[in-house]
């Protein structure tokens, strides 16, 4: 076989397997949305889910995932980001900067259900959090905890050394540096991993079923006092989420109309990934062009 | 300004165990151009870091000897590496403006110091890119991003940069060797009339640019400082035989 057959075999091969993924993708999100898609209403979007009787909606469901993941992402983001920034420009390379790199790396791939029952020994029984919404966020930031930190220490050390010298040249600190020459270069960067860690809060199920619970309270969504027992924004209580319930009701729901609603749960879930994604990418764009005044 | 220049004494470079530099000592005369020649390799860029303790920022590096200024050895591990840095401003072979507007490529230091005026700072910018030559080609973009200027006007808003926060020495590092013969002979027209003010030493591997712009050349080989004396001796009756086998191009 010649080099120009070679090349040729390549080219198709590898169009064939970008085709196959995005087929996949493609088949993936339009069986989901197809099947979900016509049982999405204001009504179901809103309303409280009902246990025998069909017609139940998703709605405290759903603030509770919004709600998680902005609790998780409030210890994440800035834990994280510290420490990367740490691991990328303070840690001296040696023995102990590699074994904690090795420990964020091991942290990360964790199967859920494991730091499951971790969180459910350690934040519910342990420190006597209960099954809440704290609970579940301690839970989730031990395994996206190691990614932020990665990211951020990738995208750190992704900073070409010369812009960091030229400041450092015209005599400025070390943390000025970072923060307004390092940072905002890394900032895109380190946006894309904050998406991805978001994703996965939004998408776990199996950590959250022994630390944030599988149940809600009737909650009063006029009480904005966080600590009332009944406030949506009450980080002490239970809650359950969107991925939760879609495990709950397809394991063991009683409606009449618990296939519908599973679907229709899967649709919304998969619409606000993406939103957020879409969302998240601008936000991140526009704060890299704020920063850098690039046009 | 006037400034009394820079005086190396005995200066060892090690990376690890290996001796990049080998008790190097060279004066600098106030408003002289230095050129640092030698083929690559021979510690001239290694020896250039080390003067702003540039070498400081990259692990297992050890600089011995002393690098005095004003009075001041500034090898000392008790300098405050932070304020002598912007005394020693520095240029680097690839352009490498922040990634901000152009006025903010230049406010950025002065303001860190401690000038928080609108007005002055204006003036600091005008000033610095008149000096740097480029006031005229971006007075009407100035919050437009440094980045979208082209390579030979990147490198002198770098200059403009880094005379900025008023050092007194420049150190340049192949300022011109990722640019085109245009953009390079207007940096080296820089470099003569920044010389009335600076005290610059520029690393080249140009032998035709050392004989334009500098006073002196010290040539470097294997780490090891052979000869330093006026441009044109060096070019013209060098005493040492490597400096002649270099210049004359028989090797390097």
């Amino acid at each position: 076989m010649n080099a120009k057959t070679a090349d040729r075999i390549a080219t198709v091969v590898i169009f064939a397997v970008a085709a196959f993924i995005v087929l996949l993708l493609i088949g993936l999100l339009g069986f989901i949305l197809v099947r979900g898609i016509s049982h999405i209403s204001w009504d179901f979007l809103t309303s409280a889910p009902e246990t025998i009787k069909a017609g139940g909606g998703i709605g405290p469901q759903l603030f509770n995932s919004l709600f998680l993941l902005v609790l998780t992402m409030l210890i994440t983001v800035p834990i994280g980001v510290g420490a990367g920034i740490f691991m990328s420009q303070y840690a001296k390379p040696g023995r102990l900067t590699n074994s904690i790199r090795l420990v964020v790396e091991v942290l990360s791939s964790f199967p859920s259900i494991v730091v499951g029952l971790f969180g459910m020994l350690v934040f519910v029984q342990k420190f006597d959090i209960g099954f809440s919404l704290l609970s579940g966020a301690l839970a989730l930031t031990v395994f996206n905890l190691p990614l932020m930190v990665r990211i951020t220490e990738q995208a750190m050390s992704g900073v070409p050394r010369e812009q960091k010298e030229a400041s450092l040249a015209l005599g400025l600190s070390r943390w000025k540096t970072i923060t307004s020459v390092m940072f905002p270069i890394a900032l895109p960067t380190i946006i894309t991993g904050t998406i991805l860690a978001a994703g996965r809060v939004f998408g776990e199920a199996a950590a959250l079923l022994f630390t944030a619970g599988m149940s809600s309270p009737r909650l009063d969504f006029t009480d904005w006092n966080p600590l009332s027992p009944f406030s949506p924004l009450n980080p002490l209580r239970p809650a359950e989420t969107l991925a939760v319930h879609i495990w709950k009701i397809n394991s063991e729901g009683l409606a009449p109309d618990a296939a519908e609603i599973a679907a229709g749960a899967s649709a919304v879930l998969v619409i606000t990934v993406l939103l957020f994604n879409f969302g998240a990418r601008w936000f991140g764009r526009y704060l890299h062009r704020k920063f850098t005044a690039t046009r | 300004m006037q400034t009394n220049g820079l005086k190396v004494n005995e200066l060892s470079v090690f990376y690890g165990e290996k001796e990049a530099v080998k008790k190097v000592s060279l004066s600098f005369a106030p408003q002289t151009v230095t050129a640092l020649i030698g083929p690559s390799g021979c510690g001239k860029s290694t020896f250039l870091r080390s003067l702003n303790r540039m070498n400081d920022t990259i692990g297992g590096v050890r600089t011995t000897g002393e690098i005095w200024i004003d009075g001041v050895n500034i090898n000392d591990p008790s300098i405050d590496v932070v304020e002598l840095r912007q005394q020693i401003g520095m240029v680097w072979q690839r352009p490498n403006p922040f990634h901000k507007s152009i006025y903010e490529n230049i406010a950025f230091g002065p303001r860190y110091h401690g000038i928080k005026k609108k007005k002055q700072l204006d003036e600091i910018v005008e000033d610095s890119l008149r000096k740097a030559a480029l006031w005229e080609e971006t007075k009407d973009r100035l919050h437009n991003s440094a980045l979208a200027l082209s390579g030979g006007q990147q490198q002198r808003l770098c200059i403009a940069r880094s005379i900025a926060v008023k050092p007194k020495i420049i150190l340049m590092d192949e300022p011109a060797s990722a640019l085109d013969p245009v953009s390079t002979s207007k940096i080296e027209e820089l470099i003569a009339e920044l010389k009335k003010e600076y005290c610059i030493v520029i690393v080249t591997h140009n032998m035709q640019q050392a004989a334009r712009v500098s006073d002196r050349t010290a040539f470097f080989y294997m780490g090891k400082l052979i000869e330093a004396d006026s441009t044109e001796v060096m070019f013209t009756n060098p005493t040492q035989k490597e400096t002649d086998d270099y210049i004359s191009g028989r090797f390097g």
